[in-house]
């Protein structure tokens, strides 16, 4: 940036960044690593701190462990309790990914195309939905799970949840239905289908990449919520990871060792998923923002 | 959120028109009455009515069990503006906003200038600077718990290093809240570096040409075109601090618990301390009702104020 473009350089390399000077790159690694270091060594240090022991971690906790305790983690592993957080909290993001794409698909689908009194109403009724958090009606919805005779029951959890993303995923599936060709549409009641059917054969086979939007931020949301989880559920056979997570450090208080090996278990899933599929997760996380 | 829901309010009504003229009314109710209730169904059992639920309960001196019969008018809502505790919620709350304001947007705009650059590993960084955004808030809470350990954590060793007393900023009530914000900045800069991300590649490259023919500075081109084409991304990024701030609690929980002394909570934590862990259905319903309206007043008025136009 320091180097001003002659009108030339410009016209060769149109893309502003082409022609950094080294003082300039220099400046940017040396920022951009900086930073770098201050996401990641928190993140490293605490893999790295389940390998230790107290002790270790008390006087070293920035280098490798001097002695490998990697007992930390294969205890865990091979614990029932670990296999079974992440089995529920599968289980939860699964069953609200799946009712959250269901349901808002077919509501979103009338609201594009179905033209009748008060769709407008309807649609903006749910949108209320967005302006607040699940957080300010959870009295009322304990209750309301419990009346059910929801409480501590995977589902008590998981329809409050689908209820709180349904604002989001009907808006986000409309604007995706809408954008759509009319053409298809007419061509398809020419050739006589119902609205049924090109739900089914048509708009969503075309809709994948909103299916994928939608699903990613129902599910990094079910899989990393928090405070429906804890109001709802009682029993630890049924507590999702972000719950076991407090549990087992309120067992372990002091042992941080063993609460760093169980960290860094419980988040390597999402580590591991984002690094694999980040184009899509990023695109469909900051979708729902931008779009 | 909030340009989702204009975007909504504004329903542009002459495209489904025109479409219906092609389509006919054939077998239009069986899909209305087949595809639209079950969603209406579980909004309406699971968001409005608690919503309208936490209004009537407000008024009532209630434990949850039996029928609230305890009327107490606004007894609660007076009992909450007199908690201190709930006093410094608002103030962390609105410390949040700040501090996303003053530090996290500019940091975030300031990395997403530079990783949209053509440097190498570019890429690289912008997935480490979005990898804590992913993470869970008590995943991140917990992590920073060790951070800040004041025995085993990495704050007491480097304090050690240097021959220092090892800190307890989590167990100082004057401190705490601080060190609470920089996990705040640390887990969604990355987030708010990818709205900018977004932005800067959504401007014409051919104004940054012009403004290069006619001589301007790098400075001079980020202050005179890119940061002023950038004002929708910005309101938006601003909108999102304030939403994320009105919500924050998973990320409280593990750090701290709304402690010490109540210096670290937020409205949310509030809510949770002083309704929920007590059993105050009356009372939480009564902090519900004014997160309610913070909400939705900030949305509005944000909307108007600043988004009109985006």
């Amino acid at each position: 940036m320091t180097d001003t473009a002659t009108p030339i350089d410009a016209a060769i390399a149109p893309s502003s960044g082409r022609s950094l000077g080294t003082k300039t790159r220099t400046y940017f690694y040396a920022a951009l690593l900086i930073v770098a270091a201050v996401v990641l060594v928190p993140l490293i240090t605490t893999a790295l701190g389940g390998f230790k022991t107290l002790g270790d971690l008390r006087g070293n906790a920035f280098g490798l462990p001097q002695t490998w305790m990697v007992s930390n983690y294969t205890d865990i592993l091979l614990s029932q309790r670990y296999w079974l957080q992440m089995g529920n909290s599968l289980l939860i993001a699964g069953l609200t990914v799946f009712l959250v794409l269901t349901l808002a698909a077919m509501a979103a689908f009338v609201f594009a195309h179905v033209r009748f009194f008060g769709s407008d109403h309807l649609l903006n009724y749910f949108l209320i939905g967005l302006m607040f958090p699940a957080a300010t009606a959870i009295l009322p919805l304990f209750i309301r799970i419990r009346d059910l005779g929801l409480l501590d029951t995977y589902w008590g959890v998981v329809l409050p949840q689908v209820a709180f993303g349904l604002g989001m995923s009907i808006l986000l599936f409309r604007n995706y239905f809408r954008g759509m060709p009319s053409e298809l549409f007419d061509a398809a009641f020419v050739d006589g289908a119902g609205y049924f059917r090109f739900f089914w054969h048509i708009t969503l086979p075309l809709s994948r990449p909103i299916i994928a939007t939608v699903g990613i931020i129902t599910f990094v949301g079910s899989w990393n919520s928090y405070i429906l989880p804890l109001i709802m559920l009682n029993s630890e056979s049924k507590y999702p990871w972000p719950l076991g997570i407090m549990v087992y450090r309120g067992e372990f208080s002091t042992d941080w060792q063993l609460i760093l090996a169980f960290i860094t278990l419980t988040i390597a899933p999402t580590v591991i998923v984002f690094f694999a599929a980040q184009k899509h997760i990023i695109a469909g996380l900051t979708a729902g923002a931008v779009k | 959120m909030s340009q989702l829901a204009s975007s909504a309010l504004s329903l542009p009504t002459g495209k489904t028109r025109m479409r219906r003229r092609g389509v006919g009314n054939r077998g239009k109710w069986p899909v209305i009455v087949l595809f639209l209730p079950p969603a209406l169904l579980l909004f309406t059992l699971f968001v409005i009515l608690p919503m309208g639920e936490a209004a009537w309960y407000s008024f009532f001196n209630w434990n949850g069990y039996g029928l609230p019969d305890q009327w107490v008018g606004w007894k609660n809502y007076e009992l909450i503006f007199r908690q201190s505790a709930f006093r410094n919620a608002l103030v962390n709350n609105g410390l949040i906003i700040v501090v996303s304001i003053c530090i996290q947007i500019p940091l975030a705009l300031w990395l997403a200038t530079m990783v949209t650059k053509h440097i190498k590993g570019a890429l690289v960084f912008r997935l480490i600077f979005f990898l804590p955004y992913v993470l869970a808030d008590v995943a991140a809470g917990m992590i920073w718990r060790f951070v800040y350990d004041g025995e085993f954590g990495l704050v007491a060793n480097v304090a050690r290093f240097f021959g220092q007393a090892p800190p307890f900023w989590l167990a100082d009530k004057d401190v705490a809240f601080y060190a609470v914000l920089a996990v705040i900045v640390w887990k969604y800069f990355g987030f708010h570096m990818m709205l900018f991300i977004a932005g800067l590649q959504a401007i014409d490259k051919s104004v940054l040409e012009a403004a290069d023919i006619d001589g301007a500075t790098g400075w001079q081109k980020f202050t005179r075109v890119t940061l002023p084409l950038l004002g929708s991304t910005v309101r938006l990024s601003v909108f999102f601090a304030v939403v994320g701030s009105l919500q924050l609690f998973d990320m409280i929980m593990p750090l701290t618990g709304g402690g010490p002394s109540n210096s670290t909570q937020t409205l949310v934590t509030f809510l949770y301390s002083f309704g929920v862990m007590r059993m105050q259905v009356g009372f939480g319903s009564a902090v519900g009702v004014v997160l309610f309206i913070i909400c939705v007043t900030l949305a509005f008025s944000y909307k108007r104020v600043f988004m009109k136009n985006d």
